[in-house]
């Protein structure tokens, strides 16, 4: 007989005029190797098929299931019920729309975060199908996935101090994918066009280090290295000029 | 109702209809996307190990070229391949992994000098050349000659899903996500869009497209235990299906993967064995090296499936209160490898079994992976039977893979096939105009509409959707597994036809306004039923053994008889597939012959147009 466990879940239907936001309890019996995804699957298939959540791929890799539990963001999927008390509160991420209980819309935050940071690989080269691939070390390589392995959770957002006070604050994933892209050099942006993305109180100089944002990364990536890095080098650009013209033959021009 | 009109419509934002989507937005057609899911969480993210592509830059991949993987292929289809897919695949596929990393894949690199690598539990020496540094290295998959799996760690598929959709942001290719198709627009000659169903809201939308692309992943979730993510629910394919005129190409070829945790079938990476893991039962002693002297662990995975099922069955399993396993044993890897090159599998390890594969074995047992059937299209990638309507990736039946896909060839294919069909789509839209008949879109909105409104009503029945498909899913599991024969399969289709009946009475246990999840799977249960017909039913028709079609009652593959390849359509009113065959090949670059893995007597085809005047090879 496994332990009686009573999950509170949020719940409010935004299409259904007559729903108001409550709490409500269902109770399950806890069995072998219980996940939140199981649990919650349970309760929809046997209890209440209207109850909205979302899984996709339940091994914690697709970033769909983030929520509060017990009041921190973390993937459902991979949250065993053994690791928590016998009340769980399960709440929708803060931040991003609300689509139903615990279901929230992070595809468009995260697609309009994209485009903000202009995420993808700038270059005046062409494609040469017919040529070698560009070399690179692969301790390069190794650097670079560490920081491309976000997987839009919004983990990090929704614990972000920032984040929930300022709509339009950017937050420790943007940054990450801004820091991955300084570190590729087949990406030729220079400083300054990173400066213009970067460098302003919704980006890294709004930042109040308070750095939820690492403690709750499912991937464990490395967010508070890339602040700080960010903003010494954000801190730099802005400042440089000065030094400029102090400093004959200063690095104005170089990234 | 909201209508939006599109140039390119693509039904499925994974790898494939996003690189579809690219081709054609990259030269000027405004292209849409619909992802039930964001486009990043597509299920292409979680292929973890790589993208077979014959580079031949590591030293283990040396000689490699598109000839030697073409053969890989054909052979580890069983020659149930289009060879002349197979051909054009191959050949792509080095450029298709360049391009990718010209859009930024961190593809691991050759690093020269002394290395070493496992291989059965053993140890082995390698030498990287130094004119090969800082090329893309690859890694061992099974079934392959050579090293030929590109990779980043063990995030591949991760990295090449955010790299493609990096690209569709670049250009401005519009998504919707959370909109899932529901219905073909058509006229039973051309394809004119889809009814879509917005799961944000609920509320229904017409897709007015002159070209649209199916490209909704596999149909894993009609079994019970898959590897694949929640949404592989085959909801493309159903659409194909339900217009009664395209065809589903092979439906029973369905793959088993060696290597799924137990209890919850999330998969481990091929790349486990690659790397040198080995298999072993529940004596801790290795066994692969028994039943295939030559490529032991890493033959191909019908091969392996099969025989870890037949040890479980000697009673060599590892008893477990989710029935028998059998144990991946990684260790010898070491921490350093584990921890850098087998990353995810560490984490889901640890955080899924709570089981350290530094120190501890990893239960593991074959589970439903991949569907190697799909909606049949020609080489180009157009679904045949209606005008317009195109297919790529695991949702279609090109068809590289046959009975048998080889792992690292379905990330490449994604990329592959996105390539070349995105390209003849492009071809295709050039001057192309359609006729968007009204009448015609009218019908088709309506008859969703009062399709939805019997369900919420439950005007033909109470049944509920979450045990129909129970049923459906015991019955595949049971009976149209890794081993197959008549009687199961006598007994799968008949226990269908019965669910089918209820799969058509379902009415909601309570009406939500909105998204419903409910809705959502109750709108779709009926073509689940149907597409597990069909993998069950043709499964009982093809009285051979090929690929991952295993019948214990036939175990021969008879080349004679049944060289050809399944289309099942589905008339409405029906209460099974129609079944038709073609040849599955025009071109026999390679005549039928033996795999070199894997017991089979083969019975010899006297074809001219296959074998040519030469007498095959058999065994």
């Amino acid at each position: 007989m496994g332990r009686p466990l009573k999950f509170n879940i949020f719940r409010y239907n935004p299409e259904d005029p007559a729903s108001v936001p409550h709490m409500e309890s269902f109770h399950l019996e806890e069995t072998d190797a219980m996940t939140l995804y199981i649990a919650l699957n349970r309760i929809r298939e046997e209890q209440d098929p209207t109850l909205m959540f979302d899984f996709m791929c339940r091994a914690g890799i697709c970033g769909s299931c983030a929520m509060m539990i017990n009041g921190r963001p973390d993937l459902a999927c991979h949250t065993k019920t053994k690791a928590l008390p016998a009340e769980i509160n399960l709440m929708p991420l803060p931040v991003f729309k609300l689509i139903g209980d615990l279901s929230v819309d992070t595809g468009t935050w995260f697609r309009n975060m994209n485009e903000r940071v202009r995420s993808y690989i700038h270059t005046d080269k062409v494609f040469d199908p017919n040529a070698d691939e560009e070399r690179m070390s692969n301790e390069l390589a190794d650097e670079i996935y560490e920081l491309e392995r976000c997987i839009e959770c919004g983990c990090c957002v929704a614990a972000c101090g920032k984040a929930n006070m300022v709509p339009n604050f950017m937050g420790a994933t943007a940054f990450n994918r801004v820091a991955r892209f300084m570190m590729d050099p087949r990406d030729q942006r220079k400083t300054d066009d990173y400066f213009e993305i970067v460098a302003t109180d919704d980006g890294i100089f709004g930042c109040l280090g308070l750095l939820g944002c690492e403690d709750v990364c499912p991937k464990d990536i490395p967010l508070q290295d890339q602040l700080g890095m960010l903003r010494r080098k954000m801190g730099w650009a802005s400042v440089r000029h000065l030094f400029d013209k102090i400093l004959p033959g200063g690095d104005a021009k170089k990234k | 109702m909201d209508t939006f009109y599109t140039d390119l419509l693509c039904v499925g934002a994974g790898l494939a209809g996003e690189r579809v989507a690219v081709a054609a937005a990259s030269q000027g057609f405004e292209t849409i996307c619909l992802s039930i899911v964001p486009p990043r969480r597509s299920h292409s993210s979680a292929a973890q190990g790589g993208m077979q592509a014959s580079l031949g830059h590591c030293c283990m991949g040396e000689g490699d070229c598109p000839d030697v993987h073409f053969a890989d292929t054909v052979k580890g289809s069983d020659w149930g391949c289009d060879q002349e897919v197979a051909r054009m695949f191959a050949e792509t596929a080095p450029i298709a992994v360049r391009e990718m990393a010209f859009w930024g894949i961190p593809w691991n690199r050759v690093v020269a000098g002394k290395g070493t690598y496992y291989k059965g539990g053993k140890e082995y020496e390698k030498i990287e050349k130094k004119e090969k540094e800082g090329l893309i290295t690859a890694r061992d998959f099974g079934g392959t000659a050579k090293w030929r799996t590109c990779y980043t760690s063990d995030g591949t598929g991760h990295t090449l899903l955010f790299t493609m959709d990096n690209e569709v942001v670049r250009l401005g290719v519009t998504v919707h996500d959370r909109v899932e198709a529901i219905a073909l627009i058509h006229d039973g000659e051309t394809c004119m869009g889809v009814v879509a169903r917005c799961l944000k809201t609920g509320k229904l939308r017409n897709y007015l497209a002159k070209a649209t692309l199916i490209a909704t992943g596999g149909y894993g979730r009609i079994y019970r235990e898959t590897t694949n993510a929640v949404i592989n629910d085959g909801s493309g394919a159903i659409i194909a299906l339900d217009t009664g005129i395209v065809p589903i190409g092979n439906p029973e070829a369905v793959q088993f993967h060696p290597t799924g945790i137990v209890p919850t079938n999330i998969l481990v990476t091929e790349g486990c064995r690659g790397d040198g893991g080995t298999l072993k039962d529940v004596n801790g002693e290795r066994f692969m090296h028994i039943y295939e002297p030559g490529k032991q662990e890493l033959a191909s995975r019908d091969v392996v499936s099969r025989w870890m099922t037949h040890h479980i069955r000697l009673g060599k399993g590892v008893p477990s209160p989710y029935g028998p396993h059998l144990w991946l044993d990684i260790r010898h890897l070491g921490e350093k490898h584990i921890k850098t090159k087998l990353r995810e599998v560490e984490e889901i390890c640890n955080e899924f079994l709570g089981v350290d594969p530094i120190t501890q074995m990893i239960p593991v047992r074959p589970a439903q992976h991949y569907s190697m059937g799909g909606v049949r299209t020609n080489k180009d990638g157009a679904a045949y039977g209606l005008k317009g309507l195109f297919s790529a990736g695991e949702a279609a039946c090109w068809d590289m893979h046959g009975f048998n896909r080889l792992g690292g060839n379905s990330l490449a294919e994604t990329i592959v096939a996105g390539k070349i069909v995105g390209e003849k789509i492009a071809e295709f839209l050039q001057g192309y105009e359609v006729d968007f008949k009204t009448a015609v879109v009218k019908d088709a909105v309506k008859k969703q509409e009062e399709r939805i409104d019997r369900i919420i009503k439950g005007a033909d029945g109470k049944e509920n959707v979450y045990e129909v498909r129970n049923a459906m899913q015991d019955q595949l599991m049971d009976y149209v597994g890794i081993f197959r024969n008549g009687e199961d399969l006598k007994k799968a289709v008949d226990n269908l036809q019965v669910i089918y009946e209820r799969s058509q009475k379902v009415g909601l246990r309570s009406y939500s306004l909105g998204a419903n999840p409910e809705l959502a799977l109750a709108l779709k249960i009926r073509g689940m039923v149907r597409m597990a017909l069909c993998v069950a039913y043709a499964a009982l028709q093809r009285t051979e053994s090929r690929g991952a079609h295993a019948r214990e009652d036939y175990p021969e593959r008879n080349d004679r008889d049944w060289l050809k390849r399944t289309l099942a359509t589905w008339k409405e009113g029906d209460s099974l597939p129609t079944l038709e065959y073609e040849k599955p090949s025009k071109v026999w670059e390679i005549p039928p012959g033996e795999r070199g893995y894997g017991v089979a007597k083969i019975i010899c085809t006297e074809d001219p147009e296959v074998c040519g005047e030469k007498k095959p090879e058999t065994n």
